[in-house]
């Protein structure tokens, strides 16, 4: 398993720490061609996982964010409605079979996030995001076209995938997706990092970073973590953050209390977790973590 | 895998092989990650794999059975084996028993002799055996009622979503389609039929001790409910929030009582209805509530939660839903006022607050879900 730990460094050079587990999943994902699904709270990078992996084969990434009516032709293809019906306009008077079979040409077809994820010549990487959201029907008819990679247009035939893309699909621990998608899928369940990772995701993302910053950031962001919040801190949060503490010259946390807790916005994003984390909590949590 | 609990088949299998016999991995500590990825499907999966992969392949002799929460395959197993304990004991544990009524702390006022009143924070292991609350007759009560409303509320609702969406979304493909027949003049414009999208109801029941008269005609309607309503979501909630709706929808109802029964470990125990409404906001609503739920909650409002917290849970749930309706089986009661904290504290994020106490309290509620 050489290559696992080859991906890992990889995914490092280019800002993605992975640790080894996921390494694993990628490694696999490679190796039986599977699709990965990704579950975690809001937050924790799944999203991410999927723009690295684009980044690390220099491929596109194409990606299909999931909602509630979320149906086939969202999804698959549209025809141009407006340029057909000029053309039929155009051709007023020819003969009507070949019309339709002219307006019912790849010219007039839109091809949706799934299309093109396997009509492009060199694998994409297809995001399937939060798929949770997406209606049941939706699942199942996502499965046929993730087990087989071709798809029928009634208008033009089937067509088959010009490459298998590797396919990335998140949820949020929330709705039950169905046994069949689970497993087709290998499965990654992704969590807040621990201290050590997200030191090290604010190293690479942040080059101008001071180490002992970096570490005491990560500290105090698991210790927020465990706070009662209503909307608990992603690692994008964290970034944001770090960035705003860069900026203003802070190099230790302890020494410009006042900079820590008027930043402390870019974090919390209720009004309630505001005042959970009131001057005296955030003294206590830099006192811990200094 | 398969004792435990997971859906792992043929593929899988030799998916693994694969995996293994790749080079490279020959020690567990490599094969470990590999597996775990491949043979998990969810996250209690991912949560226990690591225990059972150490107890197998730590080669001693340890149980391979580790109990997993919201294990459905697990829990039918025990279902056959724990079947006769189960019938043998079910006496013992009568919906109304004694036992339960310990260390109420008093969330109301002192409660009038003959009253139960207050709450309490007291969990009760023993199953309640949900059986016993088959009586027929009360049953296909229960189903008629909730097939009269589930009727009641569709046919109404769908007459007023085709006056409001009549002339509205074109079908493009199928008129362009259609048009082809007179050279391209759009002649018959097809609409898209807009996706019918029935009323949500969410019922949170609440199953402690002080409810425990009560319990059964709500199971009953609430059984009946899932039976009819295409759209509907059950919860039962005591000391914890438990999701009851899959075991309620069997059809054959004494093997949804049983299936109840096995769930519902804590039945008849004391309240904590501001916890369960947390976990119901964290855990459950981004799923189960939308624009177009109601959602119906079934307590008395004895709660050993601070109150503050079923206030703010309220006002939570209210921002998302559509309706609450809070239907309290003590209204029914002479000189009733909704003195207990945690019900005051609920009382103004609620759109109607209804007495419900038997089938005919519930059939008066049926003028007003027809409006919903």
């Amino acid at each position: 398993m050489e290559q696992r730990q080859d991906i890992a460094d990889r995914l490092a050079a280019i800002g993605y720490i992975a640790d080894g587990e996921l390494a694993t999943a990628l490694v696999l994902m490679e190796m039986l061609q599977r699709p990965l699904l990704v579950e975690g709270a809001a937050g924790v990078g799944k999203t991410e996982i999927a723009k690295a992996l684009a980044a690390l084969h220099g491929t596109e990434l194409i990606r299909l964010q999931c909602y509630e009516g979320l149906d086939r032709s969202d999804a698959l293809y549209e025809w141009n409605y407006q340029r057909q019906l000029l053309a039929i306009k155009a051709r007023e008077g020819q003969d009507a079979a070949a019309t339709e079979a002219h307006v019912f040409s790849e010219d007039y077809l839109m091809e949706r996030p799934l299309l093109a994820a396997i009509r492009r010549p060199i694998a994409p990487v297809l995001l399937i995001d939060e798929i949770d959201r997406a209606d049941e029907e939706f699942e199942a008819f996502l499965l046929e076209v993730l087990s087989d990679f071709q798809v029928s247009i009634p208008e033009l035939g089937t067509i088959q995938a010009m490459t298998i893309p590797r396919v990335v699909l998140t949820s949020h621990d929330t709705r039950e997706l169905s046994d069949a998608l689970r497993r087709r899928c290998l499965y990654h369940a992704l969590d807040f990092p621990d201290v050590d990772r997200e030191a090290r995701i604010l190293l690479t993302r942040l080059p101008g970073i001071d180490t002992t910053l970096a570490l005491q950031i990560a500290r105090l962001m698991e210790q927020i973590r465990r706070q009662e919040l209503s909307k608990v801190p992603g690692i994008a949060e964290t970034l944001v953050w770090a960035a705003a503490l860069v900026g203003l010259k802070v190099t230790r946390l302890e020494e410009d209390r006042a900079a820590v807790y008027e930043t402390l916005s870019c974090v919390l994003k209720t009004r309630e977790d505001r005042a959970r984390i009131s001057r005296e909590v955030a003294d206590r949590l830099i006192g811990k973590v200094a | 895998m398969r004792d435990n609990g997971f859906k792992v088949g043929l593929a899988e299998s030799s998916d693994a092989l694969r995996v293994l016999s790749t080079s490279g991995i020959d020690r567990a500590v490599q094969a470990r990650p590999a597996l775990k990825a491949l043979l998990c499907g969810r996250r209690s999966d991912w949560d226990g794999f690591d225990t059972l992969f150490d107890a197998y392949w730590s080669g001693r002799n340890v149980k391979l059975r580790i109990p997993m929460s919201g294990n459905a395959a697990l829990a039918s197993q025990r279902t056959i084996k724990t079947l006769s304990e189960q019938t043998s004991h079910a006496g013992e544990t009568a919906l109304a028993s004694d036992v339960e009524r310990r260390e109420a702390d008093g969330a109301g006022e002192a409660a009038p002799a003959g009253k139960r009143e207050g709450a309490s924070s007291f969990e009760t292991l023993t199953r309640t055996d949900f059986r016993k609350i088959a009586d027929p007759d009360a049953i296909a009560a229960a189903h008629k009622l909730a097939e009269r409303l589930s009727h009641k509320m569709r046919t109404h609702l769908t007459r007023r979503e085709r006056i409001a969406r009549r002339g509205r979304h074109i079908d493009l493909r199928r008129t362009i389609h259609a048009s082809l027949g007179t050279g391209g003049t759009p002649m018959r414009l097809v609409l898209r039929r807009p996706r019918h999208k029935p009323l949500r109801l969410v019922i949170l029941l609440d199953a402690s001790g002080s409810m425990s008269l009560y319990t059964g005609v709500f199971i009953r309607f609430v059984h009946g409910v899932l039976d009819h309503f295409r759209e509907a979501e059950a919860f039962l909630f005591h000391t914890r929030l438990v999701h009851v709706s899959d075991a309620l929808r069997e059809k054959d109802t004494v093997r949804a009582l049983d299936r109840l029964g096995l769930m519902a470990e804590g039945v008849g125990g004391g309240t904590r209805v501001g916890e369960a409404m947390a976990t119901f906001n964290r855990w459950h609503a981004a799923r189960v509530v939308h624009s177009r739920t109601c959602v119906m909650i079934f307590s008395d409002g004895y709660d050993t939660s601070p109150p503050e917290l079923l206030g703010a849970e309220m006002a939570h749930l209210r921002r998302r839903c559509r309706r609450i309706v809070w239907l309290n089986p003590l209204i029914g009661w002479e000189g009733y006022e909704p003195s207990a904290r945690g019900m005051a504290a609920a009382l103004p994020h609620i759109d109607l607050f209804a007495p419900a106490h038997n089938l005919e309290s519930l059939a008066a509620l049926e003028p007003y879900l027809a409006r919903l």
